[in-house]
Order: C-alpha cells, then structure tokens, then sequence
C-alpha cells in the first residue's frame, strides 16, 4: 500500500499516515529529487517508504561519501543537498562531511537513523548521541521524539539549511518514531521564533560604503564563497566594471568572478598560496571591500599588518562574522546580491590609471609561474592543459593540498560554482565524492576532481559508486608519492625530515580498472597532452594518473606569522 | 592601526549579564553550553528557569570579557537557531537577585548573634541544627558576598548560589531609549566589599 507516494496530502478529511511516509512526503514537499546515502538497521523504515519515492538514491560506499556527495551536489547546484545513514557508526561518519559543509556554508540535510526513543541513553546497540556529537559542526539539529512532530522539523531543517548564512541541518530519526502512526496535518508551520536572517542592508551603511568607495584611489574587491552562495556574481561584475575596482577572490569564491572574460581587472586569489598581485595589491589598497568572505587566516596572513591602509567594508549576512578577527570600519550585514544592487546606483566611475599602472606592473613582474625545464611531468603543466582542453568550462572538485592549490593557480575560472572545495575545514578526501554529487547535480557538464594521492585514496571507494550511477567523473591524479603540502612543510619548516608522509601507492590506474572505471597511467611529459585527451574523450568514469615531479613545491607562499606581502617566491621570480 | 581582535583576558575586561530567551528545547542548554567552552568564552553564572510563555526558557548568565569579546559572545548567542532573543543587561537598570542557601557553624550560645546579623541582611534561618544553622538569603550579588564574609568568621559548612537572575526595571521600558538618560551602571566590577563597615544596605 504504498499509493500515496509524492502527493501532498489532501484537505478534507484526516488522514493517518508512519513517520517514515511523512518523511518521504516532506522531503517531496521540499523538491528533493536525489538524496545520498547508506542504509542500516536503524533507518530500515524510511528506506522501505523510499523504495516506492520518485528520488533518485545514489548508495555511497561510505557514509563520509554521502556527505560530500551531497555537499558537491549543493555546491554544483545550489540547492539543498540531501544525505542519510543509519545511527551509531552511520551518523558519526557523516560528521567530518557536516564539518567540512559547515566550514564553508554548504546547505545540506543530513537525516539519520537512531535507536527507539525507549533504548536512546541506554548504550543500545549502534547507539550514538549524534545530536551531541554534530552540535558543534551543524547549523542547527533535531531530535524528532515525536512522529506527529516530523514534517515541521523537515520543514524547518529544509529553511534553516538554505537562508541566512547557509550550513548543514542534521534531523535524528528514532526508529519507532519512523514506524508510528499518526493523524497528519494540512498545514505545516515552523516554529522558528529565534530565527530571523538579514536581508536587507541598512540604507545609511550602503551610502557610507559607497562614499568611501568612491573616494578610493586603491580599491580592492575582497570575493569570498558568500558571493557565489548568495548568487551576487552578476552584481559584482557590475560593481567591478562600473566602480573600475580589481578584484581579488578567496579559494572559495574563484568562479564567483569571470578572470578571462573580466580579464583585466582581475587578481585572481589571494592569501597564502594566492598571486603575489593581488596580495600586494590588498596590502596597498586604500579601499577594502569585502564580500561574503571571512578574513580567514589563510587569507590574511599575519593579522596586525593585513590591509594597513585600508578602511574595510564588510557586507555579509552573517553578523558574527564582523569584526571577529579583524576589525572593519563599514559593516554591511544582509544579502549580498540585495546589498550590491542597491549599492550599485551610488557607485561612480573612476580611471585610477596610477592604481591599475601598479597592478599592471605587479602581474607583468610577478604572474604564477614555475620551472618548466627538467624531464618529470610538473602539475602545474596538467592543469593547464586541463584548463586549455576543457576551455575553462569544466567544474573542477578538489582533495586538500598542494594539488588544490595548484588547481586554484592554475586553472582560469570563468564560472560560479564551477569551483568545488573544501576550503574552511580542508577535508582530504573531498574530491571524488564532491565530483560525484556534482556530476549527479550537472549531468550536462564535464566534471573534473584534481586529486592528489593521498587526498584520492582516502574515499577512493567512491569510484564504485560513479560507476554504478553511470557517472563519467574524471579524475586528474597528480601523484607525487607523498602527502605533498605536509612533504612541503616537512621541506621548509622541518629540515627535510619526511616523518609518515611518503606514501606506497596502489597502482591506480589498474585499481580503476578492478573498480569498472578506466584507468590511464602517464609517466612522461610528452604524454601529458593525450593523456588529458583520452582522460576527456573516453567516456565514463576515468581515471589518469599522472606521475609528477615528488619534490614540487607550492609558490607563492606566505609563511605563518608573516604579511601577505613577504612572499616566499621560491626563487622563481 | 591594529586590526587585531584579542579574545584574551586583559584589564578592560568587565562582567556582564546576558539575558538570552530560548526555545524551551532539549539540548538548548548544552548548545549554549557549549557553544561558550569551543569558543573559549567565561561563564562566571548561568541560570536557567521557565518564563511566562512554557514555549520558552530563560537563560540569565554572567560573563566576562573586553568588549570584542562580548560583541562576539552576544552575536554568537543570537546565531543559534533556538535562540529568540539576546539582551545585555549591563547598561540597562535592572534588578538583580541571587539566592544563598549557607550552612553557618552555630553553636547554641552564637544562635542570637547569627539570627541578629541575619535580621539586618532579611535573610531568614530556615534550618536549625543543634550545632548549625542554615540560612537563606537573597538580593543583588554584592549583598550576597557581604553576608558571606560575615559569616565567614563562624564557619561556613556548606554554600549554594543559585547564581544571578536579573530583569529589566519598569521604568526603563515605558521610557523611550536608553539614551534619554546617563545610564546607571551596574556596579558588578566594584569589588564586593569585604567588612561590615562597606555592607551595602537591603534593598526594599
């Protein structure tokens, strides 16, 4: 009996219904259409109504894959990702993909199983206070104890998910509560009285934050992630180009603004492995404008001497996010996109030749660049081939190291949320999953996860899952034989002693072929180009491995403690 | 120009009283809780206690800190989705009320002695043992340190706090603004005076 399926529930007479029904009937209520996941004893019931639900279900290997899947799926779309697991073991291994979509604000819905509410505090079996363990790494979470109390709690995991700053919700679903019968209401309210995110900008701040940018003769515009979230990248193409401002954006926010179509004023990223323009550029600019970004560490550097001469606009919608590290002088808080748009009518054009002759000046003397000589495959030298044969119109997921950052150089991003990252927590293991939630979210683009070893191999079990959903994912593998970005440190900071972070790698691409994917395995230079090309060309799920030079390092870099603007140019310049 | 935003303890650092209404939930507590303890944020005292509306709870909590740090305390209170509303206490009039319960050594001949210096603080003796007595006592923090020094000297056994619960004066609210008047400051950071010479009188 299992007709009901997808409708909402019509008015008239009272009708009952299980929890695990009313779930399924929230979630399409909502608009879900995948969710991700991996099932168990706990979470039984709700994937017995699922079974029946026009949602498509993508099985992960690992419930740590659910999640990211999930998150690159939001990234890659904008909406709400959907993931689900089992209690105990299922829900504690969602927890490192809630982190990292809370560091980064990622709008996910994690649900999970738990023990009948008459077993939770009793150590049942698979029991974990996942509601205690997620506090710290969710928006916001919920304990349904009773089933007459799901379709609001759905309603507002859905709406705090999405509004405001965004972030992940984690709802925990006992398994009686999933069984139980209960009457359903027409009308679902949320009960969210707390819960009230800006929207709108405070008139006199906007007019002040257009004075001083219209006063500027160095202005900046500081991109962050919050653009691409709040959807304002036309807005501050607009700024950009009507203001005549450079623009500089953080790892999260590459693609919120186009670099080649807006060549001309753009600095590409900033902070530690960021361009030495646009780092210099904020160290000298007179007008800081941030946007949706946070002033992490990475990006500021040493905190006491970031932007010395700026006075700093800040318009974000999260108001803990003002001045919590670094002090601003116009704080904005509300939506970005409504923010810029009203901000737009107030902004004159200025030349600001001198300013832009110094940028010019900056790019000509210091653009990203590495030694291209010698004999190994360098990995800056994949991934602009990547960039070159994709035509920067791939969406490219990434793992956490030097691969990512090489990603973030090198590649000419043109698009928003073609960039899909983990920035804030910097979880090894993001790419594959991400790529495969993106890829699910985009069926009509080419997906590419640039991967290092260390980053692939630990949810390298995930190609299973690609290639059972039909998902052509490319993988770019730069593999170095070591965990590079620690090996770098290790180089730097340490005397060269390489303590646990060599790495005896599985042959990878074999392993492609045992998981049902195809596998490329490139050794020399000469062979990069085909390579890259069969990569592309061949369908499905590809992976090509690419042995690059061991001992490369990330330049430019600002070393921890020091300004954004003493560089480390590891003597290329 | 230092941007730098310190979190530590330094001399600028003040109390403050927080009164933050939040959904009467489970994990409300513990939310907040631990909200303060991963962001390395004091709590000197916290209370919690239903409120008129059963839908809500009260949280009234003492902190301390300089005044970023507050900023972020209170912005960081209000971004929790059960929270309705955050209000600082510490520039508004308000009354303030802690409640003491004290085990005081009595021995027989001291009863009178004890009961006199209760009478003056209108604390009330609601135990009486053959060599102690419990003593309740309430009022603003300061009188509640005082009369804890006064009983020092006898032998305190055993003390309970219930901590500060605090609620903006009437007066305050009907009149427009805050501004409208120099703000009477609560004297939280005066040293609760140690001798009966500085014993602030009870307050009606």
């Amino acid at each position: 009996m299992t007709t009901r399926t997808g409708s909402p529930p019509s008015t008239s007479t009272p009708k009952t219904c299980i929890g695990a029904q009313a779930f399924v009937d929230a979630l399409l209520q909502e608009g879900v259409e995948v969710m991700f996941g991996y099932s168990g004893g706990a979470i039984l019931p709700f994937f017995d109504r699922l079974y029946d639900a026009p949602i498509r279900f993508v099985l992960s290997r690992h419930e740590q894959g659910a999640g990211h899947m999930a998150d690159g799926y939001a990234r890659a779309t904008g909406k709400v990702g959907v993931c689900v697991a089992t209690s105990g073991p299922g829900a504690t291994n969602l927890t490192t993909a809630l982190a990292t979509a809370y560091m980064d604000s990622i709008p996910v819905v994690a649900f999970t199983g738990q023990v009948p509410t008459s077993a939770i505090g009793n150590d049942a079996f698979q029991e974990a206070d996942i509601i205690g363990v997620t506090r710290p790494v969710t928006k916001h979470n919920a304990l349904v104890s009773r089933a007459s109390d799901l379709p609001r709690i759905v309603k507002e995991a859905f709406y705090v998910a999405r509004t405001g700053r965004p972030g992940p919700v984690l709802v925990d679903l006992p398994k009686d509560v999933q069984v139980a019968q209960f009457e359903v209401s027409d009308n679902v309210e949320m009960d969210l009285p707390g819960y009230r995110p800006r929207v709108y900008g405070h008139a006199r701040q906007i007019r002040l934050a257009a004075d001083h940018i219209n006063r500027a003769e160095r202005p900046v515009l500081y991109v962050g992630g919050g653009v691409v979230l709040a959807g304002a990248s036309d807005e501050v193409r607009q700024l950009a180009r009507k203001g005549n401002i450079p623009v500089t954006t953080t790892l999260l926010g590459l693609g919120a603004f186009d670099e080649v179509g807006d060549a001309d004023l753009a600095l590409h990223m900033l902070g530690m492995h960021g361009s030495v323009y646009a780092n210099y550029a904020v160290q000298n600019c007179d007008v800081l404008i941030a946007v949706g970004a946070r002033f992490d560490d990475r990006v500021t550097g040493r905190i006491e001497t970031f932007a010395p001469h700026a006075t700093i606009i800040h318009i974000d919608v999260d108001p803990a996010s003002i001045s919590k590290s670094v002090d601003v002088d116009v704080p904005v808080v509300g939506d970005a996109k409504k923010i810029i748009s009203e901000l737009l009518g107030e902004i004159e054009r200025r030349e600001r030749s001198e300013w832009f002759a110094q940028i010019d000046a900056w790019r000509k003397q210091y653009p990203f660049s590495y030694d291209s000589k010698g004999t190994n495959i360098k990995p800056q030298y994949v991934i602009e081939e990547v960039c070159r044969q994709t035509e920067s119109q791939a969406i490219i997921a990434t793992g956490v190291g030097q691969h990512q950052m090489w990603a973030a150089q090198y590649y000419r991003w043109r698009f928003p949320r073609q960039m899909i990252t983990s920035g804030g927590l910097g979880t090894m293991g993001f790419g594959l999953p991400a790529a495969i939630g993106a890829q699910v979210g985009q069926p009509g683009r080419t997906v590419v996860d640039i991967d290092g070893d260390g980053s692939f191999t630990m949810t390298l079990p995930e190609l299973a899952t690609a290639v059972e959903q039909n998902l052509p994912v490319k993988v770019v593998l730069l593999n170095n034989s070591f965990q590079g970005m620690v090996r770098q440190w290790q180089e730097l900071f340490f005397n060269k002693r390489y303590s646990a972070t060599r790495m005896q790698n599985p042959d990878f691409a074999r392993l492609a072929d045992a998981f049902g994917a195809k596998g490329l395995r490139i050794t020399e230079k000469a062979d990069v180009r085909d390579g890259v090309r069969e990569l592309l060309e061949t369908e499905g799920c590809v992976v090509a491995d690419f042995h690059v030079e061991p001992e490369e390092n990330v330049y430019p870099m600002v070393n921890v403690g020091k300004s954004l603007d003493e560089m480390d140019l590891g003597g290329l310049a | 120009m230092s941007r730098v935003n310190t979190t530590g303890m330094d001399a600028k650092d003040r109390k403050h009283v927080l009164n933050v209404l939040v959904q009467n939930q489970p994990g409300v507590l513990a939310h907040i809780a631990g909200m303060f303890a991963s962001r390395g944020f004091n709590i000197d005292s916290l209370v919690v206690g239903r409120t008129e509306d059963p839908a809500l709870s009260r949280i009234v909590l003492v902190t301390s800190g300089d005044e970023p740090t507050l900023e972020q305390v209170r912005k960081q209170l209000g971004k929790i989705v059960t929270t309705v509303k955050v209000r600082d206490l510490t520039e508004q009039t308000c009354v303030h009320r802690d409640l003491l319960l004290i085990q005081v050594h009595c021995p027989p001949e001291r009863r009178g002695e004890i009961r006199q210096i209760t009478e003056v603080f209108r604390g009330s003796i609601v135990d009486v043992g053959s060599r102690s007595v419990i003593i309740q006592l309430t009022g603003s923090e300061e009188k509640v340190e005082a009369f804890i020094e006064l009983c020092r000297p006898y032998g305190i056994q055993q003390l309970a706090r219930t901590g500060l619960i605090a609620m903006p004066r009437a007066s305050q609210r009907n009149e427009t603004g805050r501004s409208q008047r120099p703000s009477r400051r609560r004297a939280a950071n005066v040293k609760p005076s140690g001798q009966t010479s500085a014993v602030p009188m009870p307050p009606s």
